[in-house]
């Protein structure tokens, strides 16, 4: 059998889980010394099922690492048994105090690990409880945007596509009921590096623009393109136009994307 | 830390020796135990037990014969069958097969391990059930290929590979290539 086959046929599973006879197994390790991708596999498979049954387990208790720990180094290797055939009642003392002070310090070690751990698990409470918070405001604001969108009264002007991008599109959402505008920019290409759209309410005559927006693209608030700017009543046509970040005071004509009227 | 160097430290059978071996092993072998066993403090003390007999035949692990991790895992296994022998709990392997390790995530209170095995529970439910109960009979509970074919009531023959299918995407889960 070559390395791929036996790694496929699922044998390495069984040796790990220690269900081969004696023979099998020897034939796996010596399999295993010789081609790497099978020591791999195998260690691979055990990490798995490590973690597995890591996972499932309660928590330990801490006295047991102690008690264990007693059970196998102070009584086995002796650290506390007395081999001094002369009296050890002076040193009893001593021994008890040490004993006492290893023991103090055990604790110590396994509060504080505890402590930690209570910590940790604090910390990623905290993170789970902001990431719900994120997600019910971001949820509000969606939600807001599409009772808006959705209202009786609101009113949608298409923003058509100019020169500089005739395949460009934007709509733009009033109303007056709410005082609120919306503007989905879904239509337009990405800024380029540097720059952000920014929009503008028109009066026609005379011809005034005003800004009413800048839309950064990175901003959270921004439900899925979809941004709400200043409400300005009476506003007659709608422009979108390319500025640098931060926007501009007046609008770069030759950077107008979007152009429509009520 | 690869299993020879483990291995290297843990052969000093000093006290660092057992922390090493404790801090690697202990919870996996608790959660195996536990599993089996069903009751906290009952496993504690039959881990207890393991660690001494880990301890005490150290010298008897020939790593030519199979993975260190293995060699526990038996011991750990072993001691839990015997005691619910001993306690007269089941005689046989079937009653074992009651529940499975995903039960214990629904029942497990302790408030430090909640997070965690919350998040687990939502890994491991990705498990398919199937793949669910053969890891259970296989690898907590020792089943022989044999033995889990007829529990399963599937064809002794693809035991196997179904298994191995089954770790491969417990491995895609837990991100272990």
């Amino acid at each position: 059998m070559n390395s791929e086959e036996l790694i496929a046929s699922g044998t390495l599973e069984l040796f790990v889980f220690g269900l081969l006879t004696e023979a099998e197994n020897e034939e796996i390790q010596q399999m295993a010394k010789q081609y790497p991708e099978v020591q791999s596999e195998i260690i691979a498979i055990e990490k798995a099922v490590v973690n597995l049954s890591y996972s499932i387990s309660p928590n330990l208790s801490a006295e047991n690492y102690n008690r264990i720990r007693e059970k196998l180094i102070e009584r086995e290797n002796g650290v506390v048994t007395m081999q001094s055939r002369r009296s050890v009642a002076p040193y009893l003392g001593w021994a008890a105090a040490a004993v006492l002070m290893f023991g103090i310090g055990v604790q110590y070690y396994q509060y504080s690990k505890v402590s930690e751990e209570a910590q940790q698990a604090n910390a990623e409470r905290a993170k789970f409880e902001q990431m719900v918070a994120g997600l019910q405001r971001d949820n509000s604001q969606t939600e807001r945007a599409l009772n808006m969108l959705r209202a009786k009264e609101s009113k949608d002007v298409l923003l058509e596509g100019q020169q500089i991008a005739p395949d460009a599109y934007a709509k733009v959402y009033v109303n007056d009921t709410y005082d609120e505008i919306y503007v989905d920019i879904a239509g337009l290409p990405e800024p380029p590096e540097g720059k952000v759209y920014q929009v503008w309410a028109l009066k026609l005559n005379p011809m005034t623009p005003t800004s009413i927006g800048v839309l950064d693209t990175k901003d959270a608030n921004a439900a899925k393109g979809i941004y709400r700017v200043e409400n300005f009543e009476g506003a007659e046509a709608f422009g979108i136009t390319l500025e640098p970040a931060g926007g501009s005071v007046a609008p770069t004509l030759e950077q107008l994307y979007t152009l429509g009227k009520v | 830390m690869t299993q020879e160097e483990l291995l290297v430290q843990i052969y000093k059978k000093d006290s660092n020796a057992f922390t090493l071996l404790y801090d690697m092993y202990s919870k996996s072998l608790y959660g195996i135990i536990f599993n089996l066993i069903k009751d906290k403090e009952e496993s504690e003390d039959v881990l207890q037990e393991v660690f001494v007999k880990i301890w005490k035949n150290l010298d008897s692990y020939n790593d030519g014969k199979g993975r260190f991790f293995t060699w526990i895992l038996n011991i750990a296994r072993n001691a839990s069958i015997d005691r619910l022998r001993s306690k007269s709990h089941n005689n046989s392997k079937k009653n074992l097969s009651a529940d499975n390790f995903v039960h214990i995530l629904d029942h497990n209170t302790s408030v430090t391990n909640k997070i965690d095995a919350i998040g687990i529970k939502e890994f491991i439910n990705k498990l398919k059930p199937k793949c669910i109960k053969l890891i259970d009979l296989l690898f907590f509970k020792g089943y022989t290929q044999q033995e889990a074919s007829e529990e399963l009531e599937i064809p002794l023959g693809t035991v196997k590979t179904q298994n191995r299918n089954c770790i491969n995407e417990l491995r895609n889960i837990l991100q272990v290539q």
